[in-house]
């Protein structure tokens, strides 16, 4: 699986929905996913690529790792990826 | 004051999956302790509890509800449905907002403190999943019973060792009894059996490798369990006014504190509570038929123990019954109150005296009426529940037949 069908998947099992049923363009919040279940998901994604993503519930839209869509997400982790292998 | 009483009784503990199991297994005698079946076994030396088995959280729960519930909440809520399902009541409006629940537990959610200490210490992983604090909070119980059950009024967790669900049952009843509430879910539970949990109690020196023989002269020490107890208690009048099935009536309790000593225990402060309790309840210490006893099977819990009632109850210690169903479910800790509880109501309403098993030979520093071996049948009309726990902390509840 790519970067893309992991995260999808990951998200797909939080929203309790078929990975088909997730798109890049989806949001978190249209899929259902509440505050607890985007925690979750972010652990699950730290997990699965063992990243440290810099994330405060506090304030989500403050927080470098931009969490509005799934693509957005793929491409939080991307970064992350390439950032936290160089380092 | 009003009057308060038992509408709805659950459990989940190593005697069985519901109240009617548990007491079936008390008048038989049964014994629920058994080798423990936990990761790292081998590095004990504690290797029997009494554990509840062929309860599968998977299936029963769904993975959102299993990633926030800890052992000890799941038997709770396990507890709370069969309770409150059969005191019937419906929790909206008025009664939603002002009942609520009260529970005890000693240690919360120890099965995730360990299981996460491990990740991090032993395994060497830099983080633990999201949920670890919500999930092993002492008040995690209390709150989802809340939850589930839309209880809106006082709620919250009561820890005292050995005596938290006693302490949790006297608050319930006091807020019912005072006005406070029309009714209030309490009791408690715990799960401590785990690697941790029984390498924490090892060191202590206190526990049997073999039985739990409470007030048998060749007792050696306690054994734990595991489970809840959960009830409802509910003011009288409103249960009557509906046509709840009554189990029995809560009379009074006691709580004292012995300030002496963080663990041996004290005469004079179990005497003071069993004595408060009747003074509470308004009973002749000649009225009561049975109690349930801390009866822990170690050597100074039960000879202090048979000193406090012998002290209260003068002549009439050697005509009642007193006997420790620790035996048989093990020692719940926090929830061992609320367990114990069923016992006096076993008592109460069906005439069967829960026995104390595994009892071998008379210490004449126990020599009560300990029920040994097998249940007995008895017509009883008040009963009491003792519990004396590690700090000096004490609580005593009285029942009645109603």
């Amino acid at each position: 699986m790519n970067v893309k069908e992991q995260v999808i998947a990951i998200i797909a099992e939080q929203a309790v929905l078929d990975p088909e049923d997730v798109s890049v363009d989806s949001t978190l919040e249209s899929l259902g996913i509440d505050s607890l279940g985007l925690v979750e998901s972010i652990f699950a994604i730290e997990e699965a690529f063992d990243i440290t993503v810099p994330f405060n519930a506090n304030n989500p839209s403050e927080t470098d790792f931009d969490i509005s869509s799934v693509a957005s997400i793929i491409a939080g982790i991307e970064r992350l990826r390439a950032e936290q292998t160089a380092a | 004051m009003k009057r308060v009483v038992i509408t709805g009784a659950g459990t989940i503990n190593a005697l069985g999956h519901s109240v009617s199991e548990t007491f079936a297994a008390m008048r038989e005698g049964v014994c629920g302790i058994g080798p423990l079946d936990v990761r790292d076994v081998d590095r004990l030396q504690i290797k029997i509890g009494g554990q509840v088995k062929g309860f599968e959280a998977e299936g029963r729960y769904n993975r959102q509800q299993m990633s926030l519930y800890d052992r000890f909440t799941q038997f709770t809520l396990a507890a709370a449905r069969e309770a409150i399902e059969q005191s019937g009541l419906v929790f909206n409006g008025e009664l939603a907002v002002r009942s609520g629940v009260v529970l005890g537990t000693a240690g919360g959610g120890v099965s995730t403190w360990d299981d996460n200490y491990r990740a991090v210490y032993e395994e060497g992983k830099n983080r633990v999943h999201p949920f670890v604090v919500p999930k092993l909070m002492n008040n995690a119980a209390a709150s989802h019973v809340s939850m589930e059950w839309n209880l809106k009024g006082p709620s919250y967790t009561v820890s005292t060792a050995c005596a938290s669900s006693n302490h949790a049952m006297a608050q319930a009843f006091a807020m019912v009894r005072s006005g406070m509430a029309p009714a209030m879910i309490t009791g408690g539970s715990e799960s401590m059996l785990c690697f941790g949990g029984v390498k924490a109690w090892e060191g202590l020196r206190v526990m049997s490798r073999d039985a739990c023989r409470p007030f048998s002269a060749n007792r050696n020490g306690m054994v734990q369990g595991e489970g809840a107890g959960i009830f409802v208690f509910e003011e009288y009048e409103h249960a009557r006014a509906r046509g709840a099935e009554i189990l029995c009536e809560v009379a009074g309790f006691s709580m004292t504190s012995d300030a002496s000593d963080i663990v041996m225990p004290s005469k004079n402060g179990a005497a003071r509570a069993i004595s408060g309790a009747l003074a509470d309840a308004r009973i002749a210490g000649s009225d009561v038929g049975y109690i349930n006893a801390h009866g822990t099977g170690t050597a100074a819990n039960d000879k202090t123990e048979c000193a406090a009632v012998a002290d209260v109850f003068g002549a009439h210690a050697d005509r009642l019954m007193i006997s420790s169903t620790k035996s048989m479910h093990g020692h719940l800790i926090g929830g061992t109150g609320a367990v114990e509880l069923l016992a006096c109501i076993m008592a109460l309403r069906d005439g069967v005296i829960a026995p104390t098993i595994g009892y071998q030979e008379p210490d004449p520093e126990c020599a009560l009426d300990v029920v040994p071996n097998e249940a007995r049948d008895a017509k009883v009309d008040v009963v009491l529940s003792n519990a004396f726990a590690f700090g000096g902390m004490n609580a005593v509840i009285a029942l009645r037949n109603i």
